[in-house]
């Protein structure tokens, strides 16, 4: 029997980045095919290509051991694909029947909906597959799980035999799981296959026939789920062979600059995102916090800027307790912040770039001056960030939009670093630049470490992490998890610590009971 | 120097050819409904240079540009103040009642005339501003509701107590009217540095100065100060400039109240220097004008000073083609929403012309310049 899906050498490209680069991938009728990877691995651009929301630069696809190309969704869907997203695309204000047959409403003449045949239709999946869910109950009356499911008898009701679920558990508490995989199970017992993206490693060993690891756009290969341990798992994602941190002196210094004490921060529905966390950066160390993208990182990040209170716990800067204080009292201080989307949180993308340079410092010189902003003033310390970080541009009253973005981030750490912070959150510094000035932004780093700079390092790319750090610590689901010393990583116990698949021994675990 | 005549060339032709757009349709509609378009056209020409009309625009647009900079101070921060009309209505009456209750010497009486009225627009537009902040509510829902509540219940349930019943009053049922202190001197004496005609009747109004002043310190307080600079970021991204230390709700409430202060003075030309009082006649929906005005004046205080100048000048047209029966006076209506219709998808275009101008300009210095270049300014 020809395999539901085979992928051959599909690579895709975007400006300064390979996202997949000849990836490969079998998938055997009814099985179910775990893809596993970290963010940005590459696993969401591959799906994508798969359901014809993004063409392929290079490649072959093959569905059911023929040749496509799909140029939108709607192909896919009718060569039998479906996709469950990770946010669902759902209608909150209709009914389940409603919302499964939009867009494929069953019409009697005139165009008049046959409400009588789509809910016959909507029975028949449902019970075909063993997914219950009452068709006239609203959306916004349903719990998260019951949600997807009616996700899937969305896809089903379309005649998709190949399930793509994108990071499926990642919405839903531990019995929802259970149940999610006892509905999969059932879908694979009655003939479909599943494509089953995921992070989680426990979660892919249960559910999964075999595995797929991709890991910076490669496919590193493909293992049948009985013959592996977490652990292996955890070692093909991260990769064998890790980079040797780089041999700078040690400038790490005995006073605490940045102090995060029993942190807490907790998510709309009152679950931690951050739980109990406590961290202390010194004067002239990076410290790296490593972890998959999600496990409370951003959170982190918004409870040492500011921009969202903690439940519990306090922060502390330079010896001042800045827990209640405002993000501008804050940066005054002498907090720098690199944000980890440059267009979301770092620029004004239509102002021009000296206005976009005093974000964050405009209300003190060089870039104001009383009340007024000092136009000159702003425009000279750009030129000289401009310089100093090599930022390309005509001149400095192009609006932000116009900029490459490795220009964009060397403009926002040039503004920061001028600054002179005593603390530096960079979250992701160098993702999405070219090398060269990826190695720029790392010497600023390094060069500002020296003189007496804290910095807060998160990041994904382990070279940056393990080159950069003095110290590095492993957040997984909001709690510190290990602290490691570059010099002595390997990516089983960073990997292990990442996925879960080792559980944490530091104090930071000692809070067991605050999470349920 | 061809890349400059690009950009200005650029700048003008987002107006200028929603304008002329907007002629052209007139015309069809002018030719469709049986009138004559070169007529109705050659009567506005002729109407428009006049001085009298060139008086009358000058007065209409005051109120305008007023309403315009309240709409445009909201706008530069992506707030939607459409309370501007409930506000200066309220702020209107507001300072008739009490400006009638006075006795100052002159200058002083009109002071407190205008501060009441500032005061008054930027305390009802402070309401909206401390829902959306305290309670997440939408200011556009807010202040819309708000509008009702300030003509419909506000002024409906007081103005009964304050309508000058005595002899000799009004037809038209006002409030009692301000003493002549707290009239505005007319500015014809500006005028006549111009020109030597003689002004039949018309008065160029006072507050036309106090606009003047507004749109300088609008200009000024947006491009030059701190504040301003704060709120024009919160417009532009929200998330950037709350992480870059901006205090959100102070920004909302803060353009709130001074979109609703500017708002309270759309009304003083009325008041000031027309009628004296508030009565029941009293002028509406320069609220909602203004809103128009900063969208075509891309909100800044020249733009709105010619969009308020043109829809200023339809205006006092539209007069004139009631007079002399040319043509229905709606059609000036059809082309200022023509105008407005066409002016916002221009300066889509001209915006999207101008960005990929500037990525490549910015591209073609990346690859010219050698990678090892570090220093070159």
């Amino acid at each position: 029997m020809a395999l539901a899906i085979e992928l051959i050498d599909i690579t895709k490209r975007f400006p300064g980045v390979i996202a997949n680069d000849k990836v490969n991938l079998a998938v055997e009728q009814g099985e179910i095919h775990a893809i596993c990877g970290e963010n940005g691995a590459g696993k969401s651009t591959l799906m994508k290509i798969l359901y014809g929301m993004q063409p392929a630069d290079e490649g072959v696809m093959r569905v059911n051991g023929a040749d496509v190309t799909f140029a939108s969704p709607t192909e896919a869907i009718d060569a039998g694909i479906g996709m469950v997203h990770q946010h669902f695309m759902l209608a909150d204000q209709l009914s389940v029947l409603e919302n499964v047959i939009l867009g494929s409403e069953p019409t009697l003449r005139g165009g008049r909906l046959n409400r009588k045949e789509a809910r016959a239709h909507l029975a028949e999946v449902a019970a075909a597959y063993g997914l219950n869910v009452d068709p006239n109950t609203l959306i916004e009356d349903l719990e998260v799980g019951a949600r997807q499911r009616v996700e899937i008898i969305k896809v089903l009701f379309r005649g998709a035999k190949i399930l793509i679920l994108d990071e499926p558990t990642a919405v839903l508490v531990p019995d929802e799981v259970d149940e999610l995989f006892k509905n999969l199970r059932e879908l694979k017992a009655d003939g479909a296959t599943i494509i089953f993206i995921d992070h989680k490693l426990e979660e892919v060993l249960e559910i999964s026939d075999r595995i797929t690891v991709i890991r910076r756009g490669k496919t590193v290969g493909t293992v049948n789920a009985d013959d592996v341990s977490a652990g292996d798992l955890a070692e093909m994602m991260v990769g064998s062979e890790l980079p040797s941190p780089s041999t700078g002196e040690s400038t790490v210094t005995e006073t605490v600059a940045l102090d995060v004490r029993g942190l807490t921060m907790l998510d709309a529905d009152e679950r931690p995102t951050v739980d109990d966390v406590s961290l202390q950066v010194f004067k002239g160390e990076v410290l790296g916090v490593a972890g998959i993208e999600g496990n409370g990182q951003s959170e982190l990040i918004d409870a040492i800027v500011g921009t969202a209170r903690p439940a519990a716990g306090t922060v502390w800067m330079d010896g001042r307790d800045i827990t209640a204080s405002s993000v501008r009292n804050r940066r005054e201080g002498g907090l720098g912040y690199v944000p980890e989307d440059r267009h979301e949180e770092g620029l004004l993308l239509d102002a021009p770039l000296w206005e976009n340079a005093a974000l964050g410092h405009q209300t003190s010189p060089p870039y104001a001056k009383g009340v007024w902003i000092d136009r000159g003033g702003s425009r000279r310390q750009t030129e000289t960030i401009r310089e100093g970080f090599d930022v390309r541009t005509p001149n400095v009253d192009v609006s932000a939009r116009a900029l490459s973005g490795g220009n964009q981030q060397k403009l926002i750490i040039g503004r920061e670093m001028s600054a002179d912070p005593t603390v530096l959150i960079a979250a992701h510094p160098t993702r999405g630049i070219d090398v060269g000035a990826q190695a720029d932004v790392w010497n600023q780093i390094r060069a500002a470490r020296a003189d007496g700079l804290a910095t807060l390092l998160f990041s994904a790319d382990l070279d940056e992490l393990i080159g950069l750090s003095d110290r590095i610590v492993v957040m997984f689901h909001g709690r510190l998890v290990a602290t490691l010393d570059p010099n002595e990583i390997t990516p089983r116990s960073l990997g292990g610590y990442m996925t879960g698949a080792t559980l944490g021994d530091t104090p930071a675990s000692a809070s067991n009971g605050a999470s349920a | 120097m061809n890349d400059l005549t690009r950009r200005i060339g650029l700048a003008l032709a987002a107006p200028l050819g929603a304008f002329v757009f907007a002629l052209l349709i007139s015309a069809v509609v002018l030719e469709v409904s049986g009138a004559s378009a070169i007529d109705t056209f050659r009567t506005m020409w002729d109407n428009g240079r006049q001085l009298e009309t060139f008086v009358d625009t000058l007065n209409r647009a005051t109120p305008l540009f007023i309403a315009g900079i309240a709409a445009a101070i909201g706008f530069r921060m992506n707030l939607f103040n459409i309370g501007i009309e409930g506000q200066y209505v309220l702020a209107a009456f507001a300072a008739a009642v009490i400006g009638a209750e006075i006795a100052l010497p002159g200058p002083l009486h009109v002071g407190v005339i205008v501060i009441v009225a500032m005061v008054v627009g930027g305390l009802w537009a402070a309401i909206p501003g401390l829902l959306k902040v305290y309670r997440g509510v939408n200011e556009v829902i807010s202040t819309i509701m708000l509008n009702f509540i300030a003509i419909g219940g506000v002024i409906a349930a007081t103005f009964p107590r304050v309508i000058d019943k005595s002899e000799g009053a009004a037809t038209n049922a006002g409030t009692t009217l301000i003493p002549e202190s707290g009239w505005i001197p007319d500015l014809n004496s500006w005028l006549e540095i111009f020109t030597r005609e003689i002004l039949k009747g018309r008065r160029l109004t006072g507050v036309f100065a106090i606009a003047i002043v507004v749109g300088v310190v609008f200009h000024v307080f947006v491009n030059r100060s701190r504040l301003g600079y704060d709120l024009r970021a919160t417009g532009m991204n929200f998330l950037a400039a709350r992480a870059g230390g901006v205090p959100s709700g102070r920004m909302v409430l803060l353009a709130m109240v001074l979109s609703g202060a500017v708002a309270g003075l759309v009304g003083m030309p009325e008041i000031l220097s027309d009628n004296h009082s508030y009565d029941q006649g009293f002028v509406r929906g320069l609220g909602f004008g203004g809103l128009g005005i900063a969208l075509l004046g891309r909100n800044g205080a020249v733009g709105i000073a010619f969009a308020s100048l043109l829809f200023g000048f339809l205006d006092s047209s539209s007069a004139v083609l009631q007079v002399t029966g040319s043509a229905s006076q709606s059609i000036v209506v059809i082309m200022q929403a023509v105008i407005l219709l066409t002016a916002v998808v221009a300066y889509e275009v001209v915006d999207r012309i101008r960005q990929r101008d500037e990525i490549r300009r910015a591209s073609a210095l990346t690859a010219a310049t050698a990678p090892t270049a570090g220093a070159s300014a």
